[in-house]
């Protein structure tokens, strides 16, 4: 058995350390039961620039890579994990104590997924600082550590996470690869390139193959077609919740010839320009009158259709606690967010407005026209993980629609 | 359609900067005053920064705060200070005088908020156009009333508890019976669950809603929700509607415990993102409906099995959990909600401790923070220990950590009650008693619950018994679990890997020490534990510090707050240039150590700063200002133990370490730290030494000539006898470390002494036991000065009101001293020259005498500040701290020009006791200190100034009878005159028996009233049930428990029904005195503290 807890810091991120670094020992101990000394498999994140962390093996016995990625929210993992808009990424979680409350049951046979946000796990691997070995929770049937193991994702755990955020959060975003002893693909994670979801059109992995029409059940109700670029199923509950069907399309589906009431561009992984066909529709859709909303990547879709420029932010918002103020008022609202690049809100387009910003940075978090109901949101209105305060955006959706 | 865009929908008030701010000129702010059980130093945390909130807007701030200990009411803070009751007569002759056009009432706890109610229902608010500022009143009348604030929840359809209000007991005992028993018993417009509890039987009811009715109007009979969660959401809204939940806290015991008494998590632990947002969601609705502005407290009971709630209460005001929420996430909670009072936009209030966010957000925490509440039971006579929904704690602990585990043994040592951390090698607890300790909560619980993991009991077991979330349990079992595998190693044998995940589970260098496998009994002192970290530097495990910067490292954030933990491997600062200085804080609140050891750290960092140096605050109590983000450089909200300060002074490379300002916990590491190398500020640690050690002191005063009670030092119980008979009964008793006189008493005979010895040997192993001779009928006089190199530098000369034996905690003070001869003065100063000089004494320093008949006696040396010396320091006008400071720098360092002669008014410190909260305590003074706070008022008599701080801690000025019970023959005739006096002032008397024999003998009419056990009418209990009488003098015949019986029932009865009652005669004597001087009290002069020169 072997104990390696400390990680090796290579760079001067942080300043003088003020104590000395020794060297990684290793040493054995027989009759251990306790959490954190129990017999665990060695696991090592290692980032492109060189950072190495080492900390203990849960989950699926595999190696992977990705870029990583971190999130500050305090609750709602499972949402998180099986958030499409995670697709390749390794995800941190600064929050340190996981998977107190375990995860609910299989969602087996509901296309809603209730308590996930697709029907499986989205992020490459998980990254925290300390694994609940038990949980509590009536609603829950497996441990987090089940979980991952049944799906397939590694995760490691005993690890700084605190110095790992601080040093992407000064990156930007940096690739990374987790390696599992004993895993078999060890060798062949380490020795192939970091692989970079940012290069492959992710989009077109998560959407969904062939239209869905998920049904309210009232008669007479609004149609809203859903263009899937990756979108939590939680947005499809929230419009379903209010009375309207939802007409699921895959991301390049020709939406603009769809009969509906409105259309909703969903969030999604990945680099906004590598859904070319999306923006295409969108720019189509823009002539017409029809109601159109974007959220998160569906926002960045709308913008780059507008003419709208896109840029990267210095600290990107990956958090249940970002303040978004509606521009002209004084309302603001405490959004969920997760993404690094933004809307470039200094040079708008003819007809355009910005509709919110970001009340810490001052960035673009909403775009709507002055003229016609086309409006999208950076942040998640459907919240899961996250607050709800931007919910009453569907009733606004289903009110123009009407 | 015809408005197509939704972004239209909504006309904002528009860009709120400055359009819709309120710009008073004047506001008044009401204090909590003196700090008692259920409402403490939160509100001077809160009422601070309030006014520097207000003071930056250029608004001027009135303060009314009896509390002259508290950092509120000091010189550069509010323009101008009251040192007056908080109630409705006096604020409103303070508006009169002071004309405000604003008045802040959520700063100030319940008391303010009652003041605040009656003034409003009195017409003065009004009457004097005065603004009430933050939220509206009839929003805090809808909260603190049960009924229309269940009806509210049933208006807009949120879960509440099945309840019925009620008004007298008929009405009570129907409800239970409609909603069934057990039922939860609520009073209304209560302080910290005042009169609350659960009743399982119509008796039970009874007698419950008879206690509660003699405080409260209205009392609520509701469904009881039995191992229910408990989870609390701190909520802020500003007058556009913002809101945001600026934390959520889940209290680790189910409901029923009142969340004052409970262990609490911030942020919840078992609750999934649905329960998480949820939970916001409906706060933020019911806080939107409710209009409250600025901060507000919502608690919810959760099932544990599936998704069903209850609203149970809202606090529309700053209470103890904003303080806590404040502190674990780092959001100004107190400072933001006295802007929006004033109208601002959340969005348009900078966030102070990130300096880069917005105030409109919601901290993310990548920690986690524990809550323990502090009690102090052991000191009362006949308490009820057991906990549940009314608050007994004196004070709170909060740590800081990265694993539940760590955070939780920190807590527990924080605790200051000798626990090394949660699990001990010791055991504590017999197998048998387990079972009974779990089930029924008391203030051990916690570590019982590590006892029976130990044990190898089952989290299903111990959750039937203590309905705690399996998840807490868990936890617990985890440290257990470590601590019996390390008990299978010696010191040598310790595998690194296990000593480094001990440290990250949160155990101390000690603990592990304690929990190792030795061959001999482990060494008294501090070696063990500084081998154990010897060991762990070796083998580099050493602890990280972390910044709290509210965004878990999303946004570079500049932070000062700081904590440490050995769940991480990187520092977030580095030491700076130049080195700071570190003072040591007061720890958790508790009985004689309290707001005053705020006030002396806080005023220490501030000289500090003045002098140019750099400020490292090390303190772990969530209710004070020295834990405020703006009260120094780097703030350490860390352990004051050896171990951790040898953490922080190493890492921050500090030239100096003040302890002398925070009480006996930091005094206490004088030595070891100084024996480690640390340098520490001020008098040199070996005089330190010199003046805890009973034996050195001793000597000392001898050299010196300096008279002291006889005593010895004594280590068995024989000895400890034959001692106490050659001298004479009675002797006190105590152990040479003392901690606000824990075990400390008076015995007066053999069989005593060997009760007494087991309690006082059993607090402190280490040090011996003192027998002293107890000298009865003396005065007591406490001087506190300032020294630089053994020259006294400045002092002030306090006296007690009562005689020798109340403990000086709980004794009333008179500064300056007004009945002292002149050769007693002089004498006292001589005495503190020659120790100064003897001890080379640079700093703070206390030392209390006893006088009698010009014979003076040494009883207490500290070289420290003491409870007195922001008392002093206010009156004098003369920063007591401030001067130590320097002298402690090295600064020339003037004496002040004037001297208390010339003062033509008076200062007088009285205690607040909290009987009424500790079911069955004897509220009996004695030489264990039982006080939880003071005031102090000022006036141009002594009489006047005593008035005025009786009626500050709650005490109501007799108008219908008195009844007079007065002890032994020698205390009678001393009261003779005062009872004549009472008669002359037209009140009826009462008096016991005996008591009233003796007036009769001495041609005074009183009513003869039958003891208690006597059974026979009439009786004081009926007299005292039925209203007539308001005052009690009840006096002791002696201190000797056996005698009490009857007149402990008086005494709980007056406590009971909230009567106002004395049971010293020099203070009783004093009371009329004053009675007879100030014929009209009303008419009081009220005047501001800057007038009083």
């Amino acid at each position: 058995m072997v104990f390696q807890f400390r990680f090796r810091a290579k760079g001067s991120f942080l300043g003088d350390p003020i104590v000395d670094s020794s060297p990684a020992r290793s040493e054995s101990v027989s009759e251990s039961d306790v959490t954190g000394m129990a017999s665990f498999r060695q696991a090592r994140l290692e980032l492109e620039d060189g950072t190495v962390f080492d900390g203990q093996a849960f989950g699926a016995n595999r190696s992977v890579s990705g870029e990583v990625v971190f999130a500050t929210g305090m609750v709602g993992y499972p949402e998180s994990l099986t958030d499409p808009s995670y697709r390749g990424q390794l995800m941190a979680l600064t929050y340190p104590l996981v998977g107190n409350y375990g995860v609910p049951a299989k969602p087996e046979g509901d296309p809603l997924c209730h308590g996930f946000e697709s029907s499986r796990i989205q992020a490459q691997a998980l990254v925290i600082q300390s694994l609940s070995s038990d949980y509590s929770h009536w609603n829950a049937t497996r441990s987090l550590d089940q979980w991952l193991i049944e799906e397939g994702v590694p995760g490691i755990t005993g690890i700084d996470v605190r110095a790992l955020t601080r040093i992407l959060r000064n990156a930007g975003t940096l690739k990374g690869r987790l390696l599992i002893e004993g895993s078999v693909d060890r060798e062949e994670v380490l020795n192939a390139p970091y692989q970079d979801p940012g290069q492959r059109n992710v989009v077109a992995e998560v959407s969904c193959d062939q239209p869905i029409l998920h049904r309210c059940g009232v008669e007479g109700a609004l149609r809203v077609i859903l263009v899937d670029c990756g979108a939590k199923t939680s947005i499809t509950r929230s419009l379903l919740k209010r009375g309207a069907d939802v007409l699921q399309v895959p991301w390049d589906h020709d939406f603009v010839a769809e009969e509906g009431d409105a259309v909703l561009l969903s969030n999604g992984p990945g680099d906004p320009k590598m859904a070319r066909q999306t923006i295409d529709h969108v720019r189509i859709a823009l002539n017409g009158d029809r109601p159109l909303m974007g959220i998160c990547l569906g926002n960045q879709l709308l913008a780059l259709a507008a003419g709208f420029d896109t840029y990267k932010l210095d600290f990107g918002h990956r958090s249940q606690n970002q303040p978004c103020v509606e521009v002209g008022t004084s309302r603001c609202w405490v959004t969920s967010q997760n993404h690094g690049y933004a809307v470039d809100g200094r040079r708008i387009p003819a007809g355009w407005a910005e509709w919110f910003t970001n009340a810490n940075d001052g960035s673009n978090e909403g775009i709507r026209h002055l003229e016609k109901p086309f409006f999208s949101v950076q942040f998640h209105p459907e919240a899961n993980p996250g607050p709800h305060d931007a919910a009453e955006l569907f009733d606004r959706l289903l009110e123009v629609a009407r | 359609m015809s408005q197509p865009n939704p972004a239209h929908n909504r006309v904002g008030p528009g860009s709120t900067s400055g359009r819709d701010v309120i710009r008073p000129e004047k506001v008044l702010i009401l204090g909590s005053g003196a700090l008692k059980i259920g409402e403490a130093g939160e509100f001077d945390y809160s009422g601070s920064q309030a006014i520097k909130a207000l003071r930056e807007e250029g608004i001027r701030t009135i303060l009314v705060n009896p509390n002259i200990a508290t950092i509120q009411t000091s010189a550069d803070l509010a323009d101008e200070v009251y040192f007056l009751p908080v109630n409705s007569h006096f604020v409103e002759r303070v508006i009169e005088r002071e004309k405000p056009d604003g008045i802040l009432l959520s700063f100030g706890g319940q008391t303010a908020l009652n003041c605040g109610l009656e003034l409003d229902r009195q017409g003065i608010l009004e009457k004097h156009g005065i603004q009430v500022l933050g939220t509206p009143l009839e929003t805090i009348r809808t909260t603190e009333d049960r009924h229309l604030f269940a009806e509210v929840l049933r208006s807009i359809k949120l879960d509440t508890p099945r309840s019925r209000a009620c008004e007298d007991l008929v009405t009570s005992l129907a409800a239970a019976e409609e909603i069934s028993y057990p039922v939860m018993v609520r009073a209304a417009f209560s302080l910290g669950g005042k009169g609350s509890g659960i009743a399982r039987n119509a008796e039970e009811l009874t007698e419950m809603a008879n206690n509660a009715f003699a405080n409260a109007p209205q009392i609520l009979v509701e469904e009881y929700l039995e191992g229910w969660k408990e989870i609390e959401y701190e909520v802020v809204r500003d007058a556009q509607d913002n809101c945001i939940t600026v934390c959520n806290m889940e209290n680790i015991d189910a409901l029923g415990i009142h969340t004052g008494e409970s262990i609490v998590v911030a942020p919840s632990q078992t609750l999934s993102d649905h329960d998480y947002h949820r939970l916001r969601s409906i706060s933020i609705e019911l806080i939107r409906h409710l209009g409250v502005v600025g901060e507000c407290n919502v608690q919810f009971a959760l099932h544990p099995q599936s998704d069903e709630y209850r609203i149970i209460e809202v606090n529309a005001r700053l209470s103890r959990s904003s303080a806590l929420a404040s502190k674990a996430t780092g959001y100004p909670l107190a400072f933001v909600a006295a802007k929006l009072a004033l109208g601002y936009c959340l969005i348009d209030v900078p966030n102070s401790i990130t300096k880069v966010t917005s105030s409109c957000f919601e901290p993310a925490l990548d920690y986690c923070v524990i809550k323990m509440p502090r009690w102090d039971l052991k000191k009362f006579r006949r308490v009820s220990t057991s906990l549940g929904s009314e608050m007994k704690s004196v004070g709170e602990v909060m740590s800081i950590g990265r694993k539940f585990e760590e955070a939780l043994q920190k807590a527990c040592r924080m605790l200051g009650v000798g626990a090394h951390g949660l699990v001990s090698a010791r055991n504590h607890f017999k197998e048998d008693d387990l079972h009974q300790l779990l089930e029924v909560p008391t203030e051990e619980r916690i570590f019982a619950i590590g006892e029976a993991f130990k044990r190898g009991w089952s989290v299903d077991k111990v959750h039937a018994l203590t309905k705690i979330t399996p998840w807490f349990l868990q936890r617990v079992r985890e440290v257990a679990k470590c601590q019996k595998q390390i008990e299978n190693y010696s010191f040598e044998e310790l595998p690194p890997s296990l000593l480094r995940c001990a440290k990250e589970l949160g155990f101390s260098d000690n603990q592990v020490a304690r929990s190792l496998d030795r061959a001999e009994p482990i060494p008294s002192g501090y070696q063990a534990a500084l081998d154990v970290r010897d060991r762990r530097e070796e083998l580099g495990i050493r602890p990280v510090v972390k910044q709290i910067d509210t965004l878990a490292a999303e946004y570079p954030a500049q932070t000062n707050f700081l904590y440490m933990t050995y769940n991480g491997s990187t520092h977030d600062v580095v030491p700076r240039d130049p080195a700071p200085f570190v003072v040591l804080g007061g720890g958790a609140y508790r009985i004689g150590s309290s707001v005053e050891f705020d006030w002396c750290a806080v005023n220490a960092v501030d000289a500090l700063a003045r002098a140019g140096h750099r400020t490292v605050m090390i303190n772990y109590n969530p209710e004070t200002v020295s834990t405020d983000y703006d009260s120094c450089d780097r703030l350490y909200f860390e352990e004051l133990s050896l171990e951790r300060v040898l953490d922080i002074v190493e890492l921050e490379r500090s030239q100096g370490v003040v302890i002398s300002v925070g009480g006996q916990i930091p005094n206490q590491l004088a030595v070891p730290l100084g024996s480690r190398g640390v340098k520490i500020l001020g008098t040199d640690v070996d005089s330190i030494d010199r003046a805890e050690n009973r034996e050195r002191f001793s000597s000392l005063l001898d050299d010196l000539g300096i008279d002291q009670p006889e005593w010895r030092e004594l280590t068995s119980i024989e000895d400890a006898c034959s001692f106490s008979e050659r001298c004479g009964y009675p002797v006190l008793i105590r152990p040479s470390y003392v901690l606000s006189g824990a075990a400390m008493s008076v015995a007066h005979s053999d069989e005593e002494m060997e009760i007494y010895l087991k309690a006082a040997a059993d607090v402190s192993r280490e040090h011996p036991v003192v027998v002293s001779k107890f000298i009865a009928g003396a005065k007591e006089i406490e001087l506190d000065g300032v020294a630089q190199d053994g020259n006294v530098v400045c002092y002030a000369i306090s006296e007690h009101v009562e005689n020798a034996g109340v403990h000086s905690g709980d004794a009333t003070m008179v500064f300056p001293s007004q009945r002292l001869y002149l050769e007693t003065t002089r004498r006292i100063k001589r005495i503190a020259r020659g120790i100064a000089e003897a001890l080379s004494i640079t700093g703070p320093f206390n030392i209390q005498f006893i006088a009698r008949d010009n014979h003076i006696k040494v009883i207490e040396c500290n070289l420290r500040a003491s409870r007195s010396f922001p008392f002093v320091s206010k009156i004098l006008k003369e920063n007591f701290i401030d001067y130590a400071v320097r002298a402690m720098l090295g600064q020339k360092v003037e004496s002040p020009s004037k001297s208390a002669f010339e003062f033509d008014f008076v200062g007088v410190k009285a205690p607040q006791f909290s009987f009424s909260r500790l079911k069955g305590a004897d509220p009996l003074l004695g030489v264990e200190m039982s006080s939880t706070g003071e005031v102090a008022c000022l006036g141009d008599t002594v009489e006047e100034a005593y008035l005025k701080a009786l009626i500050s801690v709650g005490f109501n000025l007799p108008k219908k009878g008195v009844l007079l019970s007065t002890g032994t023959i020698e205390s009678k005739a001393a009261f003779l005159d005062s009872a004549r006096k009472i008669e002359e002032l037209g009140l009826p008397i009462y008096a016991t028996p005996n008591t009233h024999l003796f007036l009769e003998q001495n041609g005074i009419d009183s009513t003869m009233l039958h003891q208690p056990l006597d059974s026979q009418s009439p009786n004081v209990i009926e007299a005292l049930e039925d209203g007539r009488i308001d005052l009690v003098i009840n006096v002791p015949r002696s201190l000797e428990r056996k005698d009490l019986t009857s007149g402990y029932l008086i005494r709980r009865k007056v406590v009971d029904y909230g009567i106002s009652m004395l049971t010293n005669i020099q203070a009783a004597n004093l009371l009329v005195e004053a009675l007879w001087e100030i014929r009209d009290p009303q008419q009081m002069l009220v005047k501001p503290w800057s007038e009083y020169s």
